[in-house]
């Protein structure tokens, strides 16, 4: 049972991913591996200091396009299940903008499931990061990192 | 017929608001609609649209009640 969640405010990730873990309904033993990935906020970008950020999304869409990357992945890789938990609203340096979680039988599915997850989402799901920088004035990130 | 157009992030900032609610008639697409909805503003490039939540292109035909968006690149994660 796949989950997605769009949060507001700050998330600890570990304590969540302890949390929401059950409500997966994965069976003890019966699986060997789960990858986790968490994206933090820098303080820097492009050379720049970044003092705060706001993250926009397109309520609707955006859970939307999540849920079909996580079908997409499932069906792709030998995973038994996936979540994706991200950040909208306004945050500061150091606090997680994105967790995400793959469950399987054995290792490379869910690394490599979870790799996927993180490139579609960078590439399709609609969010978008607006920088205040630490002279004061305020920018719309253009473009992901390479990775 | 009716349309909700909604600009996200920059688009939002450009266009000075963040939708519109258009009675349109015609064979419309959604290139149709941002010069409808927006007037003299070039479209920038890379600009993405969607309708009714799911990508789209630009020559898309629009339908009563559809919900039009346009927005940058994305940048999440």
């Amino acid at each position: 049972m796949p989950l997605v969640r769009i949060v507001e405010g700050p998330f600890q990730p570990w304590a969540l991913l302890a949390e929401l873990e059950p409500e997966l309904g994965l069976r003890p033993g019966g699986f060997g591996a789960t990858a986790v990935f968490t994206g933090t906020m820098r303080d820097f970008n492009e050379g720049d200091g970044v003092t705060a950020m706001t993250l926009e999304h397109y309520p609707g869409m955006t859970e939307r396009h999540l849920e079909r990357i996580i079908d997409e992945a499932c069906g792709r890789f030998d995973i038994l299940d996936a979540l994706i938990v991200h950040r909208v609203g306004p945050i500061a340096p150091g606090e997680t903008i994105v967790l995400t979680a793959v469950w399987s039988a054995h290792r490379r599915a869910a690394f490599e499931a979870n790799r996927f997850l993180m490139e579609e989402l960078k590439h399709r799901a609609p969010f978008w990061k607006k920088e205040a920088l630490a002279d004061g004035s305020a920018r719309w990130v253009e473009q992901n990192t390479p990775g | 017929m009716s349309v909700k157009v909604r600009y996200f992030a920059s688009l939002g900032d450009l266009i000075g608001r963040s939708e519109d609610q258009m009675d349109i008639e015609g064979h419309i697409t959604v290139a149709d609609i941002w010069r409808e909805a927006t007037g003299e503003i070039p479209m920038p490039p890379r600009t993405l649209v969607a309708v009714n939540q799911e990508y789209a292109d630009l020559e898309q035909v629009v339908h009563d009640g559809d919900e039009v968006a346009f927005f940058p690149p994305v940048t999440g994660g």
